[in-house]
């Protein structure tokens, strides 16, 4: 099918999926198997990485994978743990011990931030022993970029479009990883693809960890947010350097370890290359949101400490 | 290598399917510029690799990074991430 020289024969996350060229996401998912490993269950809600790497018959993974609807991939991988558990304890037959198996979640952070954060916290309160990770690409970006509760201040989206009476979304960011560290979670971290060794280390040391982890990726995406694919990393590596987006680790619900920032850049090294923020720098009004944004870098560098 | 899973396609109960096929999709032809990879600049760190969301990259087994045109969609990273510049995009032609 492919040339011999190529071997795609053990990845777990395969070429040919259709995600766009550059995408944050996917690079992600790649990611994500080779932190868990084959023996894994991944639990993953409808979004663009469910849409473009399972279109029936054909399957992007080489880990066991199930689909379940926007709101309850949580619900979905508590209820596979709890059935290990189960199988364990009665010593059913056929099963993998359920200390062999990683149950993982991967979603979007619309089924995160909004649509899934019922059964997400329902799933934490229970201490279910699964990782959820999301990738936050800061909008519904497979049904046409809808603003979601990750949006920043400031970004265009279809339904925050930037125009006469707009300069785009005008509601912050939502702060998921406190929201899931105020479930007195042992391990919460954030990272960002432009890391991929220290994601890949986050992923690995959660599933050390016996209860329910959340790990948050900061997961570019070159369609909604209007930049060359090629920039993919360089923004994601921009969002660490300008103190958007900070990279650090939460256990029992103290910062215990941060990616510092030497020389933090102006937010608007970050804002100025993606077509979403371009009205910020032509339209009156903008320069406000401009340092709004930098007092969020400011915070951030303050509070978490890089 | 999965079999093709068009092959005797039937509608199953809870849509199982088997691992690894979309690899019958090749993602190649919606490029519009084709990494080049320059083996004498190369240091073989293999950043090209660890950023490609497509698996496109591959060590081969004499030790190189190769781009594996069947899947590479073009986008471009690993140019933009090679920390010595040995990759150039060039322009597909038809």
């Amino acid at each position: 099918m492919t040339e011999d020289r190529f071997k795609h024969d053990e990845d777990l996350f395969c070429s040919g999926h259709r995600a766009c060229p550059g995408c944050g996401a996917a690079l992600t998912s790649k990611l994500v198997t080779e932190a868990t490993g084959p023996q894994t269950i991944l639990s993953m809600p409808t979004g663009c990485m469910e849409v473009t790497t399972t279109p029936y018959p054909e399957s992007a993974w080489g880990i066991s994978w199930i689909h379940n609807i926007f709101e309850n991939s949580a619900a979905v991988a508590g209820g596979i743990e709890t059935a290990y558990k189960s199988f364990s304890k009665r010593g059913k037959e056929g099963y993998t011990d359920k200390d062999d198996v990683n149950f993982v979640v991967l979603a979007g952070d619309g089924a995160t931030f909004d649509i899934g954060i019922r059964s997400l916290s329902g799933m934490m309160e229970r201490g279910h022993d699964v990782l959820y990770i999301c990738y936050d690409n800061e909008a519904y970006m497979n049904t046409g970029i809808q603003r979601s509760g990750s949006t920043p201040m400031g970004a265009a989206t279809t339904t925050t479009p930037a125009g006469k009476q707009s300069l785009g979304e005008d509601i912050r960011k939502k702060d998921m990883p406190s929201i899931a560290a105020a479930h007195g979670l042992e391990y919460v971290a954030t990272a960002s693809v432009a890391y991929p060794e220290d994601f890949k280390r986050k992923v690995k040391k959660a599933l050390e960890i016996e209860g329910p982890k959340y790990i948050q990726i900061f997961a570019p995406c070159p369609r909604g947010w209007r930049h060359e694919s090629k920039n993919t990393i360089k923004i994601a590596r921009l969002a660490v350097e300008t103190g958007l987006y900070p990279v650090f680790e939460m256990e029992n619900g103290r910062i215990t370890n941060t990616m510092k920032v030497k020389d933090r850049k102006p937010v608007e090294e970050y804002l100025k290359v993606q077509g979403r923020f371009k009205h910020l720098f032509k339209k009156e009004g903008g320069d406000e949101i401009i340092d709004y944004l930098q007092e969020v870098a400011d915070v951030n560098a303050e509070k978490i400490g890089f | 290598m999965a079999d093709n899973p068009y092959k005797d396609l039937k509608i199953s109960k809870g849509a199982v399917v088997e691992p690894r096929t979309t690899l019958v999709n090749k993602t190649g032809s919606w490029r519009s510029e084709r990494p080049v990879i320059d083996h004498e600049k190369c240091v073989a760190c293999g950043n090209c690799e660890k950023f490609c969301p497509d698996m496109a990259v591959k060590e081969t087994e004499n030790g190189k990074f190769e781009i594996d045109l069947d899947y590479c969609k073009g986008c471009g990273i690993c140019a933009e991430e090679c920390p010595v510049k040995a990759i150039i995009m060039e322009k597909e032609e038809k």
